[in-house]
């Protein structure tokens, strides 16, 4: 066999933090031939990403590689000058980024920035690769390929940013794209047609690839091999359909089970009974523009309603009318049958205390400067009038609730917690209020699998014991799934569907539903073949422009 | 785009409500100085009948307000009144002009307002190029050597007073090597050639005065960005570090820089007294500081109301420039 196109052998990386370089990577080995795709997966911190760049000879601020070599075509990466990588980056190998709205350049042209590289490396001139952009625009399906190069940024929806980053990537036909969470941020729907897009052209053009994702499910369908990383260590690596079928280190295995978890059923309703939480044909407007059009469903006592939708849906929106924040424009919310207040403005203690909220970034939502005692104390002074040692008491009870020991975590401030400790305490800080009904913004999507499994599991607990009712906001319908009763889909401000959860996830669907549905990848490698050949290839193309 | 014209606009009236302020504060403020006009101008002479035969001729012995409002009255219909040492007193020993040769206000600042602007465009015309190429090149070899003697000679310059540097140009550039004259007395009709010249020191003692501030911003603002997204993009794509720079981070640092930019060239209009004297360089704070020392009240708050309309309108010109730089609001969805 020939020598592979990319050849990392004893990849060691290391950070620096206080002064001092701290190992990330310990020594990674990766071999890809031209033509095939790698997943590279693992949860945050496992040094994905940094593997990644490696790959390309390049490290982020204080970050540098201190040992071993990345040899691409006889190149070694790590010792070559920067003038030598720069005449290899862009035009052999290629980078697609997570965010494409954050990593175009606010200030010029998607076909400006095409350009740039095939102009700088010489592969061609402008004209040219202005006419093979709009071409690679074609191909990746972009609605309106002659023009859309001539916006910014800024004029482009996100799903078609990444398609329009992965052309970019294409302009000088590399013969390696780096794939570093490219679909993350996108919605289901959106995040199958970029997948479908990706692998087509990197078929087409026999490009190898390093596919950068935390998603089993996507790497199933886009790689031909996949390598499982825990923080910085290589746990097993094997061909796409071994690996799935057969993991053979027990760190895997627990990634793949992540999704199994699932609530038992709840008996359903007692008809007649008032629901802890009603919201009533709401319409909310920022501005001048409805953006929620008379929504209404209720939540009853003990219950999880799931609200799904994508983003811009008004599911966020929603809740805050049901807090008051943005009151309705037309409609009303009741708590247990009373009429509220619109604005928060003019709710008592008790009102504002029946409804608190969870929200998506545990990280912006602990102020960074109170100690965990002083972020949980204080609702528990303001709503429940608390002082001294019978504050503390409490403090310390809900922090046993959370399963957080009282003692250590009392006086820590935010920045010394992991990503799931910051969500635990935004849940405390919510019981604190001891309120019947608890928003839940996303609370699990900016975190890993199994932390969020972690985080799931609390809440159904929580409920159990409490007899909470939770409006659980998410985009991801495993999570509705594993802990909802009941599911409201809402798109473009309106509730399309609403039922209890088993009659959701049996068909038949609102065609909206389904196709959110059907959209979830699963982690059947065949998934998204089948998936394209039900749906008809052509007609994701018409979806995109149907999204815009 | 109509969103931006209604900005200009609303903050052109804004403008005129700040003038209206600052007229107060100035009229209060020179009041307020020990002494008048009358006084001043008699000096040793000044007997009691003296001093108020000249008070009446002028005016000065009517009460503040209403001196005020004549005063502003006419400021809005483009009068700006005529300078106390101009005007027909019994001090003013046949030295006035009669009749229809009377010296305006506005005669009197026209000229030096001009020459003003001269040197301060002169002077800009060094220096906004010279500290955004400093501030480009301290970024893109940030940390190194250049960087830091940049920053020492910068920082030195501004952190001198005006008059010594000022002293010091003279003596490398006019004493020790005859390149400029060390003074600075242009008139009108001059050729612009012999004008520029004799601008060049005073405008060159400028440019080392503003300089620095406008480097480090557009450094700290380039440096500011280097760690986007779009940044580390344009690195992996392979491009030069000075294209990376200049193509990709420095469009979208601009609106910093342009209000710094603005803050000193305001600079160069209203805060030049000092190198106006050593160069004798006939400008107008040359004339702003003679009306303050004589209480030449008209004068004085001409003066004012221009340096603060000229505050204002480069204020008004980097808001806009820096809306402007902004594609999101030049291209709207």
């Amino acid at each position: 066999m020939s020598e592979p196109l990319l050849k990392v052998r004893g990849l060691k990386i290391e950070g620096r933090s206080d002064e001092t370089w701290n190992p990330i990577i310990n020594g990674v080995d990766m071999d890809l031939n031209k033509g095939e795709v790698i997943g590279l997966i693992g949860e945050s911190g496992a040094g994905k990403s940094t593997i990644g760049l490696a790959s390309m000879g390049f490290t982020r601020d204080g970050v540098r590689i201190s040992e071993g070599s990345v040899v691409f075509d006889g190149v070694d990466l790590v010792t070559a000058s920067a003038a030598d990588k720069r005449a290899l980056l862009g035009k052999r190998i290629a980078y697609v980024a997570q965010s494409a709205a954050a990593s175009f350049n606010p200030a010029h042209k998607l076909i400006d920035q095409h350009t740039e590289g095939p102009v700088q490396h010489s592969v061609s001139n402008k004209a040219e690769s202005q006419e093979d952009g709009i071409e690679l625009y074609r191909r990746l399906r972009l609605p309106n390929p002659e023009e859309i190069g001539f916006r910014y940024p800024h004029q482009v929806s996100g799903g078609q940013l990444q398609r329009a980053m992965t052309a970019m990537a294409m302009a000088c036909r590399p013969d390696l794209i780096i794939f570093d969470e490219p679909t993350t941020a996108l919605d289901v729907t959106t995040q199958i047609e970029v997948l479908a897009s990706i692998r087509d052209i990197v078929e087409q053009f026999d490009t190898a690839a390093i596919y950068i994702t935390h998603d089993l499910a996507v790497v199933a369908q886009m790689a031909d091999k996949i390598k499982v990383l825990l923080k910085g260590d290589e746990v097993e690596e094997a061909d796409t359909r071994t690996m799935l079928a057969n993991p053979t280190q027990d760190y895997t295995k627990s990634l793949w089970a992540v999704r199994s978890f699932e609530r038992p059923a709840k008996p359903s309703v007692v008809t007649g009974s008032t629901p802890i939480v009603s919201v009533k044909n709401v319409t909310a407007a920022y501005g001048t523009v409805d953006v929620l059009h008379d929504v209404s469903f209720d939540i009853h006592a003990g219950r999880t309603v799931a609200v799904v939708g994508e983003s811009g849906s008004g599911k966020s929106t929603t809740a805050r009318c049901i807090t008051g924040l943005l009151p309705p424009r037309k409609g009303y919310i009741e708590f247990e049958g009373v009429q509220m207040p619109l604005d928060y403005r003019r709710r008592d203690k008790n009102q504002l205390r029946q409804a608190q909220m969870i929200y998506q970034m545990a990280d912006t939502a602990l102020n960074p400067r109170k100690t965990i005692g002083e972020t949980i104390g204080r609702p528990v002074e303001f709503y429940l009038g608390l002082k001294g040692k019978e504050k503390r008491a409490k403090v310390d009870a809900l922090l046993d609730e959370i399963e957080l020991e009282p003692t250590e975590y009392f006086n820590r401030l935010p920045s010394e917690l992991s990503g799931g400790q910051k969500q635990r305490i935004g849940i405390a800080r919510a019981l604190a209020a001891e309120p019947k009904f608890i928003i839940c913004d996303e609370v699990t999507s900016a975190l890993d699998q199994l932390v969020a499994e972690g985080i799931l599991k609390l809440l159904a607990k929580l409920q159990d014991q409490l007899g909470l009712s939770y409006m659980f906001i998410t985009h991801d319908l495993a999570t509705v799934k594993s802990i909802s009763d009941e599911v409201v889909v809402m798109k473009d401000g309106v509730v399309v569907e609403q039922g209890e959860k088993a009659d959701m996830f049996t068909p038949p669907h609102h065609p909206y539903t389904d196709l959110l549905l059907s959209s979830v990848p699963e982690m059947d490698p065949d998934w998204l073949d089948n998936l394209l050949e039900q749906r008809g290839v052509d007609n994701i193309g018409d979806a995109a422009v149907d999204k815009m | 785009m109509s969103g931006l014209l209604r900005i200009i606009v609303q903050r052109l009236l804004l403008g005129l409500v700040t003038l209206f302020v600052v007229s107060i504060i100035i009229f209060v403020a020179v009041n307020a100085l020990p002494g008048d006009f009358a006084e001043a101008i008699l000096g040793q002479g000044a007997t009691e009948e003296a001093v108020t035969a000249i008070r009446e001729q002028l005016g000065l012995n009517q009460n503040a307000f209403t001196r005020y409002a004549t005063w502003l009255g006419g400021a809005v219909r483009g009068d700006l009144g005529v300078p106390l040492s101009q005007a027909l007193f019994a001090g003013n020993f046949g030295t006035t002009a009669t009749g229809t040769d009377v010296i305006t206000v506005v005669d009197q600042i026209i000229p030096r307002l001009k020459n003003t602007l001269f040197l301060a465009g002169v002077s800009a015309a060094i220096a906004v190029p010279l500290a955004v190429t400093l501030g480009v090149l301290t970024a893109l070899y940030r940390n190194s050597a250049f960087d830091k003697a940049m920053n020492v000679s910068t920082l030195s310059a501004i952190s001198s007073p005006e008059f010594f540097i000022a002293y010091i140009l003279i003596l490398f550039l006019a004493v020790l090597n005859p390149v400029f004259p060390s003074l600075s007395n242009i008139f009108p009709g001059m050729e612009f050639s012999e004008r520029l010249n004799r601008t060049m020191l005073p405008a060159l003692t400028l440019t080392l005065a503003v300089t620095a501030q406008m480097m480090r911003m557009t450094r700290a603002a380039i440096i500011n960005l280097l760690a986007s997204p779009y940044i580390e993009m344009a690195r992996l794509k392979g491009l030069s570090p000075m294209r990376v720079i200049v193509k990709h981070a420095l469009p979208n640092a601009l609106a910093p820089i342009i209000t710094v930019i603005a803050l000193n060239l305001a600079f160069l209009v209203t805060g030049v007294v000092v190198v106006e004297v050593v160069f004798v360089y006939p400008g107008i704070g040359q004339l702003f500081v003679d009306s303050v020392k004589i209480r030449d009240i008209p004068v004085v708050q001409a003066c004012c109301l221009i340096f603060a309309a000229v505050y204002i309108l480069l204020n008004l010109t980097a808001d806009i420039l820096s809306i402007i730089s902004n594609p999101r609001l030049r291209h709207p969805k």
